[in-house]
């Protein structure tokens, strides 16, 4: 027994035709509640009034925003030391649930932005390294795009994933050069005592846990889904031959 | 390998070999920049050191298609494939020939565009230093991009995107060194980070940019 075994794209799909219907309905069930307690029975902020709530969007999605490129450069790097064809499915298939996360922090951002700083926009560090996130993801996406051959296409992309990831991290740092920025420094971390007053943190801890899931079950349901229409082209073709 | 190197330079200088688009870009830019912001030294003089860089920056994309296309297709990408120096060296050797045709003559006529845009005086030194400590970098990560999309029909575009939000770093730190010299401060942390991404990306690129070319010529 081991994890490889989940690489044999049949194993995959049975593993995870299992694993879906949990996946999607804990997702489902976790935002709901998440979400509606986070909107609905939280106190406003003292000082930013009801605009806090669209934390429970925020950050969720900027955490998943970045972890959805951190798991594509572990199945990149996967698909070219083992060459698993589902590790290099998975990248391609979370590539888009991570742009979009990404999206939706920036929006997210902005909506909260607008009542709290007085901007929709700026060049702040935090929202810049953002802004760049985006651009990787539409270039990792045009990539795939753009090449005929599925073998070559995951071979390029994870090659653009390994140094586009060291860029990523240089970019981080160097937008760190200009001032600190607008955006507050990281409030979440494990080895606080309390983050933020425990009646916020809990429908956060709940919404995050939500947004992870749904990561999982978005994931999940795009791979098997690159999966058939790579059996569907193997068959077309096995057809013609025929 | 000095034959190489000399024989992409003979080509980029012929006719057509678009050997001054970059430089005719860049001096274009900082002719126009100043008839559209208007012509008051101040405002000028604040946005130059961002103007020349990104210029600069601009100027080198727009030749970057050039370093391995031309030869991609008439083949003789595979014979340098095959032949008995590593690819790794043949990227390297092509970054620098793109380099000494584009960044090493911006380099050159920057401080005469930096009077245009009404630079201070005291950036002037920097601004040439941090173009030739930077733009190696913009070749190095432009023949890693069209190595990637070397095999591509219409790869111009997607090459932009491939390499726009690689370039950041160097472009930051570009612009921070000329902007803190002209106003006069310490500029030692970005200038040393900005040979800093120079130097990686000079070593390390290569092999990545050879894998890619592999794999397009498989």
């Amino acid at each position: 027994m081991s994890i490889w075994q989940y690489a044999n794209p049949k194993k995959f799909m049975v593993l995870s035709t299992g694993v879906l219907p949990w996946a999607a309905g804990l997702t489902v069930i976790l935002l709901v509640v998440g979400l509606v307690w986070g909107f609905f029975f939280t106190p406003d902020d003292y000082k930013q009034g009801s605009t806090v709530k669209i934390i429970y969007l925020h950050v969720p999605s900027a955490m998943m925003a970045i972890n959805t490129w951190v798991m594509m450069l572990a199945t990149s790097l996967i698909w070219i030391v083992r060459r698993h064809h589902v590790s290099a499915l998975a990248a391609k298939a979370a590539a888009p649930v991570g742009l979009t996360f990404t999206l939706i922090a920036l929006a997210t951002g902005a909506l909260w932005g607008q009542p709290m700083w007085g901007t929709w926009w700026a060049w702040d560090p935090r929202l810049t390294s953002f802004l760049i996130l985006t651009l990787f993801y539409f270039g990792y996406m045009a990539l795939w795009a753009a090449i005929e051959d599925p073998d070559t296409a995951a071979d390029l992309t994870s090659i653009l994933c390994l140094v586009g990831s060291v860029f990523a991290l240089l970019s981080r740092y160097a937008v760190n050069f200009w001032n600190q920025g607008l955006h507050q420094g990281a409030t979440l971390s494990l080895d606080k005592e309390e983050n933020i007053s425990d009646v916020f943190w809990v429908p956060l801890l709940v919404c995050i846990a939500g947004f992870v899931l749904l990561f999982v079950t978005m994931v999940l349901l795009r791979t098997r889904t690159e999966i058939r229409a790579r059996r569907l082209k193997a068959l077309l073709a096995r057809e013609r031959v025929a | 390998m000095k034959a190489l190197l000399l024989r992409d330079l003979a080509l980029a200088f012929r006719s057509g070999g678009g050997f001054g688009l970059g430089l005719a870009f860049f001096f274009l830019l900082s002719v126009l920049v100043p008839l559209g912001v208007g012509p008051e030294g101040g405002t000028l003089g604040r946005i130059a050191p961002g103007i020349l860089w990104v210029g600069a920056l601009l100027a080198c994309l727009l030749s970057l298609d050039r370093i391995f296309a031309l030869d991609f297709e008439d083949g003789s990408l595979d014979l340098l494939a095959t032949a008995p120096i590593p690819l790794e060296a043949v990227v390297a050797i092509k970054a620098l020939a793109h380099w000494l045709v584009t960044g090493l003559p911006l380099t050159l006529i920057a401080p005469g565009l930096g009077v245009f845009l009404n630079l201070p005086p005291g950036g002037h030194q920097w601004l040439v230093l941090s173009l030739l400590l930077g733009t190696p970098a913009l070749s190095v990560i432009g023949a890693f991009g069209a190595a990637l999309t070397v095999g591509l029909r219409r790869g111009g575009l997607l090459l932009s995107l491939l390499v726009l939000p690689l370039y950041v770093p160097t472009l930051i730190f570009g612009g921070e060194v000329v902007r803190r010299g002209a106003e006069g401060m310490a500029l030692g942390t970005p200038l040393a980070l900005l040979a800093a991404i120079s130097l990686g990306a000079a070593a390390l690129l290569p092999f990545a940019a050879a894998s890619a070319i592999r794999v397009n010529l498989r």
